[in-house]
């Protein structure tokens, strides 16, 4: 058995470690550190299963006042390093684009960091899994942050890389200063930045609703912006679409799951406070309403697919938030909504991650990512072909797949909250997703294609689109592992409060 | 066992998908389909009430009972032959697809969209029950928009969004049912579903809600009026196995549902005022009067064979409906054959249509006639699935029509419904007219040139059609054979 923290010291390891081995090795070619870095990544995810669990009554000014790890945590960890390893996938089918984007005098030179950020990345995450304490959070949240900020920008070569590098810094940048400032408001109110302290203090508090709410509304913008919730979804089309696929999918997955399950953890103190919880729902409700039109309606003129999931990516938002809520409700036997949003999560990731691994192979024999390129690549592939089905039928939330179930319980969640302009707009928004992604289907298996060639896969990423799609109907099905273990405790924090 | 009749057709489709099989393993599929399902049939105890040859896995949620189950009693039974036979008879009027490459993706989702409707009427769990028949959604999507005619992109973008709609407000009546149920017995075992609804666990305040969003649920799916315009030109312009899976089995899906959550869970909705004075049933009535009288009147003026058997199609759901309206034991026992006999009636005359369009490449009622010379068969079968759609006694339509309409009229009925009977008695005058001169159009007259050198049906199409006509005979002489069946099911919804 291992101490939890051993997991990310591992990864963060593994990422210093190969750093020095890209900077001293000659060879040109890096894809073998993206390789072992799938390999040693697959051992941690295996280690992950093995680590003793948190003291429950934790020593004041130990260690265990930052860190939690309880099984939700392990549950976002494990999503974590999942991710992580199916972008080091992506990122290896990526880098002939890399390459010719990157000018320099050897090809390939300059690939190398490419494939080592992300352990830094996912370092990050899994402490965020972690963090019960806001400046452990913010810190863990930066160090994912600062880590995408050089991923996205890393095509020197392209234009677009570098405009979306820039949005982001300049964005992502605001959104860290409004969520700082959120947590100086709650130290100030509370003098603490343990969750479970905040939330005790928060409740006690007298005749401070307005400072209270204005804190809150500055950590809801704050990480509004992480999770790509409307108003603060402008950086997420022209970011999706410059950034380098392999990026772009680490984003839309690690980036907002990261968002939602800090979210879940700032809200539950202040849904303590019973004075405001009716104005704090309010404001996540019309967030929610605002997030689903938007990202849905205005998904459906385009004609980019990148550009699609990222309109896609911020509809998903919509429906987390359609969740988040029908917080502070009683939950029914279909669970609660942190278990909601967790398998949410964890159906979006495989489906996402599905999409863009199929978009990176088939873009690079395709000349372009516009839907039209798509054309017939029922005939050229019918595997890939296939694979993009099953994604996109599950991000339209086709029933037997992972992102059917999510949805499911998000509609429960509505019903039993009674939400029901939430629902009405839900409904649209689900007949609107049928349109878009149906879209790509279309294109695929109604069109002829302008070029016949067969498009070869290779071996891993085969095996890495089988495991996806099998893991889309299997969860589709059977949801209760994932669910299980966001179900084991209670409430996120419950195992540290005092 | 259930089970494997499950597999069957998706295990088929896998293997068709991977590319290297042949019209003959779809027809083998679906052959096999058919004697599984004449096993159950036939092994099925019909003295006992409740769900036989049942199958369950371990819960698939923690803390709640969902599971994969499965298990039939005779009304998913019936349901389940009838999806068979349609199947059997849909994979041998497919088009003829040698040389296309994509053949196998033609026949494997055709045998999904079968898989689809087998899981539905087979499940005895309520989150499969709504899932299965979503199954069919994406066949259909791929086989509309690719081997359709006419305006078919149009036509799949259509269906699949108005039918992804429906589902999704289906989901959220199901989900509001499951949650008016007291949280200590919240269970999504259909079994125990029955056995909760017959000691009438919801309160009457709390059943509108629900009534509303699974009757338009429901009615979406089953284009019950005003929801009804998807479903006449997807089966117009559908491959005719799709148009006979879809109109002869998938939309019984809606009217299944009805019988199984609505009639037994929420009784008294029935009876609650909506709008001012008007009761749920009023609207329900009022809407199918729209299938029958208007819809009737549209299918009248259509002048392409396809489109008169679409409109036909969604004509006679509202006969289904007032029979689920009358809520009393003869009408529900009306509904349940009419299920039966219109899947097979309008099964008959799709794949008769699609044999025509592969003749003559069109079905406009100018371009046609004198048939019946050249193409006896062909003409003789058409009349057999016509008299059939039109109610004529010694077919199964008769009988239940008949049910139907006594339903309607049984003691108890609001004056209302005794009115909708009555003029929905009409609705038979107006099916006449119509399917007549279809039949007239088509195959009487002065005979066209093209028609002449029409090649009529051979082979094992003739028996893979037989089987429609037989059964609707069986049914329509022998209909206390198939009620008896439904008895202890439609028993204990009315409890």
């Amino acid at each position: 058995m291992f101490a939890p923290i051993t997991l990310e010291i591992l990864v963060l390891a593994l990422g210093f470690i190969l750093l020095l081995a890209e900077s001293f090795s000659n060879s040109t070619s890096k894809r073998s550190l993206a390789k072992i870095a799938i390999f040693c990544l697959g051992w941690v995810f295996a280690l992950s299963f093995f680590v003793e669990s948190a003291p429950s009554n934790p020593e004041p000014g130990s260690f265990w006042n930052f860190y939690s790890a309880d099984p939700v945590s392990m549950v976002f960890k494990r999503i974590a390093l999942l991710t992580t390893m199916a972008v080091l996938v992506m990122a290896l089918e990526y880098e002939a684009v890399l390459a010719k984007n990157i000018p320099s005098s050897r090809t390939g030179a300059g690939t190398g960091e490419f494939f080592i950020l992300p352990l830094f990345t996912c370092t990050g995450l899994m402490l965020l899994a972690s963090a019960v304490d806001l400046v452990m959070a913010f810190a863990a949240l930066e160090l994912v942050t600062i880590s995408f900020y050089v991923m996205v920008a890393y095509m020197r070569g392209s234009h677009a890389s570098l405009e979306a590098g820039v949005k982001y810094l300049i964005l992502g940048a605001l959104s860290t200063g409004f969520f700082v400032y959120g947590i100086t408001w709650i130290f100030g109110l509370t003098g603490e930045t343990h969750f479970a302290k905040i939330a005790v203090k928060l409740a006690a508090l007298q005749d401070s609703d307005t400072a209270i709410l204005f804190a809150l509304v500055l950590v809801l913008v704050g990480l509004g912006f992480k999770v790509a919730a409307v108003p603060f979804q402008s950086w997420v089309p022209d970011v999706y679409q410059g950034a380098p696929t392999p990026v772009t999918a680490f984003l839309s997955v690690g980036s907002k799951a990261a968002g939602f399950l800090l979210l879940l953890r700032v809200l539950e103190p202040f849904l303590g406070v019973a004075a405001l919880s009716n104005k704090i729902l309010l404001v996540l409700t019309v967030l929610a309403g605002a997030t689903l039109i938007f990202g849905n309606l205005a998904a459906l003129p385009q004609n980019n697919l990148k550009r699609l999931l990222a309109y896609s990516s911020v509809g998903h938002a919509g429906y987390l938030l359609m969740a988040i809520a029908c917080i502070g409700v009683a939950p029914s036997a279909l669970g609660s909504v942190g278990s909601t949003v967790g398998f949410y999560l964890f159906a979006y990731l495989l489906m996402t991650l599905l999409s863009f691994l199929i978009l990176t192979i088939a873009t690079q024999h395709t000349k372009g990512e516009e839907i039209h390129h798509f054309n017939g690549l029922s005939r050229r592939s019918p595997f890939l072909a296939f694979g993009l089905l099953v994604a996109m039928s599950s991000l339209a939330g086709v029933p037997l797949t992972a992102g059917f179930y999510g949805k499911f319980l998000v509609f429960a969640q509505a019903v039993n909250a009674h939400q029901w302009t939430l629902l009405a707009l839900a409904t649209v928004t689900v007949g609107a997703g049928f349109y878009f992604y149906l879209r790509v289907v279309a294109a695929m298996y109604w069109a002829e294609p302008t070029d016949t060639s067969p498009i070869h896969v290779s071996g891993l990423s085969k095996l890495v689109i089988a495991l996806l799609v099998t893991g889309i109907f299997v969860f589709g099905v059977n949801p209760k592992p994932v669910l299980a273990a966001l179900q084991s405790s209670p409430a996120p924090l419950a195992a540290t409060a005092h | 066992m259930l089970t494997l009749l499950l597999l069957i057709p998706i295990v088929t489709a896998a293997a068709l998908f991977l590319g290297n099989g042949s019209r003959s393993w779809s027809k083998t599929a679906a052959l096999l389909q058919l004697a599984v399902t004449f096993l159950l049939w036939f092994g099925y105890d019909k003295t006992k009430a409740g769900y036989q040859f049942v199958f369950a896995t371990e819960p698939l949620f923690p803390g709640l009972d969902l599971r994969y189950a499965v298990g039939v009693d005779g009304l998913s039974l019936l349901m389940l032959l009838l999806t068979a036979l349609v199947t059997v008879a849909a994979v041998w009027f497919s088009p003829k697809l040698e040389g296309d490459k994509r053949a196998g993706l033609f026949d494997g989702s055709v045998l999904l969209i079968s898989a689809g409707a087998t899981g539905a009427f087979l499940a005895k769990d309520l989150f499969f029950f709504y899932a299965f028949h979503e199954l069919a959604l994406i066949p259909t999507f791929l086989l509309i928009g690719f081997w359709g005619s006419g305006e078919r992109q149009a036509v799949a973008w259509k269906i699949t969004i108005y039918l992804g709609l429906g589902s999704i407000v289906l989901l959220t009546g199901l989900v509001d049912l499951f949650l008016a149920i007291p949280a200590a017995s919240r269970t999504f075992d259909l079994q125990k579903l029955q056995e909760l609804a017959a000691s009438h666990v919801i309160p009457a305040a709390a059943q509108l809600r629900p009534w509303l969003l699974l009757t338009t649920g429901f009615g979406i799916l089953v284009s019950l009026f005003p929801f009804h315009s998807w479903a006449a030109p997807a089966y117009a312009c559908a491959p005719s196995p799709v148009a006979m899976l879809h109109s002869g089995v998938l939309k019984k899906f809606g009217l299944y549902g009805m019988l199984r959550l609505v009639v037994p869970f929420l009784p008294q909705a029935f009876h609650q005022p909506v709008f001012g004075t008007w009761t749920a049933q009023d609207l329900l009535l009022a809407a199918l009067l729209g299938n029958i009288l208007y819809v009737g009147l549209v299918t009248i003026a259509q002048r392409k064979l396809d489109y008169v058997i679409g409109y036909s199609s969604v004509m006679h759901m509202g006969y289904v409906f007032l029979g689920i309206a009358s809520m009393n034991i003869i009408g529900l026992n009306g509904a349940c054959l009419l299920m039966f006999s219109h899947g097979l009636s309008v099964a008959a005359l799709f794949a008769l249509a699609g044999v025509l369009r592969e003749r003559e490449g069109s079905l406009n009622f100018e371009r046609l006639g004198g048939a019946a010379k050249s193409v006896p068969f062909l003409s003789i079968a058409f009349a057999m699935a016509a008299f059939a759609s039109i109610g004529l006694p010694g077919f199964s339509n008769f009988a239940s029509e008949v049910l139907v309409f006594f339903g309607g009229f049984k003691e108890g009925a609001t004056p209302f419904l005794k009115t909708t009977t009555i003029l929905a008695l009409w609705g038979v005058v107006i099916s006449a007219v119509y399917m007549l001169r279809a039949y007239k159009a088509v195959f009487l007259g002065e005979a066209t040139a093209s028609s002449l050198k029409w090649n009529d049906l051979h082979g094992g199409a003739r028996y893979a059609f037989a089987l429609l006509p037989i059964a609707l005979l069986l049914g329509g002489f022998f209909p206390h054979y198939f009620l008896g069946f439904l008895k202890p099911t439609l028993e204990a919804a009315l409890r």
